[in-house]
């Protein structure tokens, strides 16, 4: 929970929340991004790879260091765990 | 597998990590630091208490440098108490009480969570705080509380929860607010004349949020070193390194070795959040250290109407609450947690107390010095005899 995982947006979901689709270890799922707006557009947040806590994007980061801090995760057994958690919540939500 | 093996498959670029080890050694040497009298290296981060043990740093540094674990997990903190207290609020009638799920082990004196759902309450596992506030939607009939906790990492996510909570004017969705600050303990434990610690290892992620100033006063009035880390091993021994080598010169500063993702002055959306949302507790409990002052947050009288503990009359100062946590017979979550045995010292490690049926929280979490140390230290420890 504390460490958070890199994820790449791929898509705005709500301008006004926020809101945009991320994807992680090839599981989409909804993030908000104001911790990573400045004054830009949240449209040019498209393709940018970010750390993501807990359901918030909460860093910026390059490509290299989003394949790193994967790696790290997966050794960790962290990364598994990251994207069950996203898993379990969606399906806990549709039920 | 061989140290030698593990190194070459697991470090990045072992040739590098190779020369930071070398470096670690003469330092280690040149500060004059042997196994009778080490050097002690507290790593706050729980994530990089699980590194150390994983990639077997411990073990690769000389003898003359030691790490203590510090109390950067905040399940292994939270004190029984708030277990009690969220499973009394998760037991009303209509409320469903939604927790990541780090928290579910954690014993309470009378349960845990998972025992309280298999008791029957309505508890229910999220990833995320945004998804107990869509349960809240989605259920406009029942009460939604979320469990909140973490450090400075986890934090602004729940202020940002409430705040579009509040914007949407949801009415059924509250927090049980339980986060906790790094800085308050650390300085409660450079002021415990029992304490020995010559520098800091500072946590990638906290500091990320809260950037490095707040932890200058360590250098300042307490004259230690504090350098902020990553998570790749590569990146812990450099920082290590870098607190070896301001010990050495005899100076004390806040350096940033993961400047990649760390900025010196933190995430200013998320500080801005968290402002506005809550204020420091006058003090708070944690687990093995006791009551530390303006450690915890609570929420802002102004949010009353999303804050569990004023909807349900349930938290700090509602109730009777033991002065002194009693802890289970036999345990030392305390001395460990404080750097003052090592987790297989107690005598309930491994026995009495397992990740599967854990007595103490420190076993709970894999972030946990006593977890971290029966899933990797043990089989090490079986090794060398
Ligand atoms: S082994 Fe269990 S009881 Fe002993 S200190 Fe660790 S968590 Fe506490």
């Amino acid at each position: 929970m504390c460490l958070g995982i890199p994820g790449q947006i791929v898509e705005i979901a709500d301008t006004e929340r926020k809101l945009a689709i991320v994807e992680v270890m090839g599981v989409r799922r909804q993030v908000n991004v104001a911790c990573i707006l400045k004054d830009e557009p949240i449209e040019s947040l498209i393709g940018a790879w970010s750390l993501i806590h807990v359901g918030f994007a909460m860093s910026r980061i390059n490509e290299e260091e989003a394949a790193l801090t994967l790696d790290i995760l997966r050794q960790l057994g962290e990364a598994q765990e990251e994207v069950e958690a996203m898993r379990a919540s969606e399906r806990m939500l549709a039920s | 597998m061989s140290v030698q093996m593990k190194f070459a498959e697991e470090f990045r670029d072992p040739v590098a990590a190779r020369g930071v080890l070398a470096a670690i050694a003469r330092v280690v040497d040149q500060i004059g630091a042997t196994k009778e009298k080490p050097v002690h290296v507290m790593e706050i981060c729980g994530g990089h208490t699980h590194a150390i043990f994983r990639y077997g740093l411990d073990k690769l540094t000389p003898p003359g440098l030691e790490f203590i674990h510090g109390p950067g997990c905040p399940v292994c903190v939270l004190p029984m108490s708030r277990i009690d207290e969220v499973i009394e609020i998760a037991e009303r009638p209509g409320v469903i009480m939604t927790t990541f799920g780090d928290a579910m082990r954690v014993p309470g004196h009378r349960k845990s969570l998972m025992q309280a759902k298999a008791d029957g309450a309505d508890i229910r596992m999220v990833y995320s705080p945004l998804d107990a506030l869509e349960l809240a939607r989605r259920h406009p009939d029942r009460e939604v509380v979320f469990f909140g906790l973490g450090f400075e990492t986890t934090t602004p996510s729940t202020a940002l929860t409430l705040l579009q909570a509040a914007a949407d004017g949801q009415t059924n969705f509250s927090i049980f607010c339980n986060h906790i600050t790094v800085p308050p303990p650390i300085k409660a434990l450079l002021d415990d004349p029992h304490m020995v610690l010559d520098g800091f290892v500072g946590p990638g992620h906290v500091s990320m949020v809260i950037g490095l100033r707040p932890y200058d006063f360590i250098a300042r009035d307490y004259h230690k070193p504090v350098v902020v880390a990553g998570f790749e091993p590569l990146d812990l021994l450099q920082s290590v390194l870098m607190v070896l080598e301001q010990i050495r010169d005899g100076r004390a500063a806040v350096e940033n070795q993961y400047s990649r993702v760390v900025p010196d002055e933190g995430n200013p959306v998320s500080i801005a959040a968290c402002a506005e949302v809550y204020e420091p507790r006058p003090t708070f409990e944690w687990r093995g250290l006791g009551e530390i002052d303006a450690s915890g947050l609570r929420i802002r009288p102004k949010y009353a109407a999303f804050d569990a503990e004023v909807k349900f009359g349930v938290g700090y100062g509602m109730g009777a609450r033991s002065a002194a946590e009693p802890e289970a017979e036999g345990c030392r979550c305390g001395d460990v947690m404080t750097g003052r045995i090592k987790p297989h010292a107690c005598p309930q490690f491994g026995k009495g107390c397992t990740p599967e049926m854990p007595l103490g929280a420190l076993m709970v979490s894999s972030e946990g010095a006593c977890s971290a140390y029966y899933q990797y230290g043990g089989l090490r420890l079986e090794e060398t005899v």
